[in-house]
């Protein structure tokens, strides 16, 4: 399985990734490599295996529909990169 | 020589005020500032806040258990309320948490003294700490040497006696095999077993939390500490916790310890395996029974983990947009921009891999053939250990083909990398406990044994650790140049 720079375009930005434009033929490379080691599942037998999405089969546990915690605003935006009035700043959006 | 004490030997010290909390931790601090230039296993110095806390702990007359006033590094993967939390990563080099992880929270309520954070490899993606924003650790037994990875600032700190203790964490082997080539023991509890909250998320259902010490022995409080059910992570198992201490009576006579075939195939160096197999004499003279047994899957291990984890990380790591924290691009042109630049300025080139065949393995198309066929053939896997499992009670062998590898050897070479950890993934997979022990030397060296318990029995796997321990003196040694 090799994948074209083209297919590493592809998906760089499907993951929102801006990738140095020298770098491109090296990740396909990469994940060429990559993608080869994996092949090796194509050989396993898995016909009436099912998924296993969890290491011990447990579901996801539900829990009261209630508030548990407290109002972190403050803190949470201390952090922020860029807040102005209570709200995270980004480029404009809508022109 | 405060260094060459154990963390029970520590307390004890502590009990009988041979030394105060504060004595023990300035002891450490200035350890770590005469060492730490060579080896760079801390990102962040917690000085000041570590002499309060023993301090503290010095003026309490509350009773003392096991852990208080020991000092311990975490690794930089745990929210730190107030303390930089960086997970190796540009992304997060401006990051202070407002809040602590759950394994934090519980291990400063033991009485723990903070001494710092521990490098590691960027998001938890790597081998050898060579992943690092702050570049790599290096190992104590030789600086040329890489500590292994992900958690190797937390093990080579310990193995350098920089700290009687470390936190870390384990998605494909990220304990054991730094343990391992550290030469001291890495504890990976069973999955569930520790919370997950305030851990930075790498690959979900694989990520545990566990610790380092010299010995099992003194990982027993450790995960005594960490151990426990907490609402706030969803995955957490809730399952009773023993007591850890009161497993280890080092009686193993009887117990099955099963030899995976396997795992002593070709690509065991050949000192490695010449000290497995006088690690698994020594169990043996000591009781137990050897057993042969076969996990025939065990080949498709790797595979299946690089289609997981990257998957899982890709989701994961979706969250850093440089709008609400962490690493912001200059300038952006438009919010694509940003998230685009934010995250290509943000992430080294590993975990761009990684995010990059997870993206991919999910995609439209794709989907069925990596990532459903990787979820059959991890089922598989965990089957082949149940299979085991009925058949023995522990699993032993290597926790590495080999001893620590040269710094920039493998860093170019992403799947090269990745067979590092041939004999760790298969546990995360089904979720097992596993400890990796010191096992002698291979040209000076450490080699690390790996034993596997089934879900749940880290009491057992603690005391098969601890007897092995109790016939042998590897895991008391420290390298020659940190001695002093």
């Amino acid at each position: 399985m090799s994948l074209t720079p083209d297919q590493v375009r592809k998906v760089a930005m499907l993951a929102r990734l801006k990738l140095e434009e020298p770098r491109v033929d090296e990740y396909a490379r990469e994940l060429s490599g990559i993608l080869d080691m994996v092949a090796a599942l194509d050989a396993a037998n898995t016909d009436d295996i099912a998924p296993m999405a969890h290491p011990l089969d447990l579901s996801a546990r539900l829990r009261a529909d209630e508030v548990t915690e407290g109002d972190e605003r403050a803190a949470f935006q201390n952090i922020a990169p860029a807040v102005e009035d209570g709200v995270y700043l980004v480029p404009k959006v809508i022109e | 020589m405060m260094h060459h004490l154990s963390i029970k030997q520590l307390a004890q010290g502590l009990a009988n005020a041979e030394f105060s909390a504060s004595e023990l931790t300035q002891h450490y601090l200035a350890r770590i500032n005469k060492y730490d230039a060579q080896l760079n296993t801390l990102v962040s110095n917690n000085d000041k806040q570590a002499a309060k806390a023993a301090a503290d702990v010095d003026g309490s007359n509350a009773e003392r258990g096991p852990l208080s006033g020991i000092p311990l590094i975490h690794k930089d993967i745990f929210c730190t309320n107030g303390i930089k939390t960086s997970c190796g990563s540009r992304m997060l080099d401006n990051f202070v948490p407002p809040y602590d992880a759950t394994a934090v929270a519980k291990l400063n309520a033991a009485g723990v003294v903070t001494l710092g954070k521990s490098n590691m490899d960027e998001f938890a993606m790597g081998s050898s700490n060579e992943t690092s924003f702050y570049g790599p650790v290096k190992n104590p037994w030789d600086l040329s040497k890489v500590p292994g990875g992900s958690s190797g600032g937390s093990a080579a700190a310990v193995a350098a006696g920089l700290a009687p203790a470390a936190t870390g964490t384990d998605t494909g082997g990220s304990i054991r095999q730094p343990a391992a080539l550290c030469g001291i023991t890495g504890l990976k509890p069973t999955y569930g077993r520790v919370s997950r909250y305030g851990m930075i998320a790498f690959a979900s259902s694989l990520d545990q939390a566990g610790c380092f010490a010299r010995s099992a022995e003194d990982c027993a409080p450790l995960l005594q500490a960490m151990a426990g059910f907490d609402a706030r992570d969803s995955t957490c198992v809730d399952e009773p916790v023993p007591d850890y201490a009161s497993a280890l009576t080092g009686d193993i006579s009887g117990i099955r310890v099963g030899l995976p075939s396997e795992y002593f195939a070709d690509g065991l160096e050949d000192g490695t395996r010449a000290a497995v197999d006088a690690a698994i004499k020594v169990l043996e003279q000591r009781g137990a029974q050897i057993k042969e047994i076969t996990l025939p899957n065990t080949n498709l291990a790797v595979p299946t983990y690089y289609v997981l984890a990257p998957a899982e990380a890709s989701s994961n790591l979706a969250r850093f947009d440089g709008v609400r924290y962490g690493y912001r691009c200059e300038d952006a042109e438009n919010l694509e921009d940003l998230y685009l630049r934010s995250r290509g300025e943000g992430f080294g080139r590993e975990v761009q891999r990684r995010i990059m065949v997870g993206a991919y393995v999910l995609s439209a198309g794709y989907y069925d053939a990596y990532y459903l066929k990787a979820q059959k053939t991890r089922r598989l896997i965990a089957q082949d250990f149940s299979a085991a499992f009925a058949d023995v009670d522990i699993i032993a062998g290597p926790t590495t083909q080999a001893p620590a590898f040269n710094l920039g050897d493998k860093v170019n070479d992403p799947v090269a990398m990745y067979l590092n950890d041939i004999y760790t993934i298969p546990a995360n997979l089904a979720g097992l406990p596993g400890i990796s022990v010191p096992a002698g030397f291979v040209d000076g060296l450490p080699v690390g044994l790996q034993l596997l318990a089934p879900w749940f029995k880290e009491g057992e796997l603690l005391n098969a650790a601890h007897a092995y321990q109790q016939a042998t003196d590897w895991h008391t040694q420290i390298p020659p140049a940190f001695n002093e």
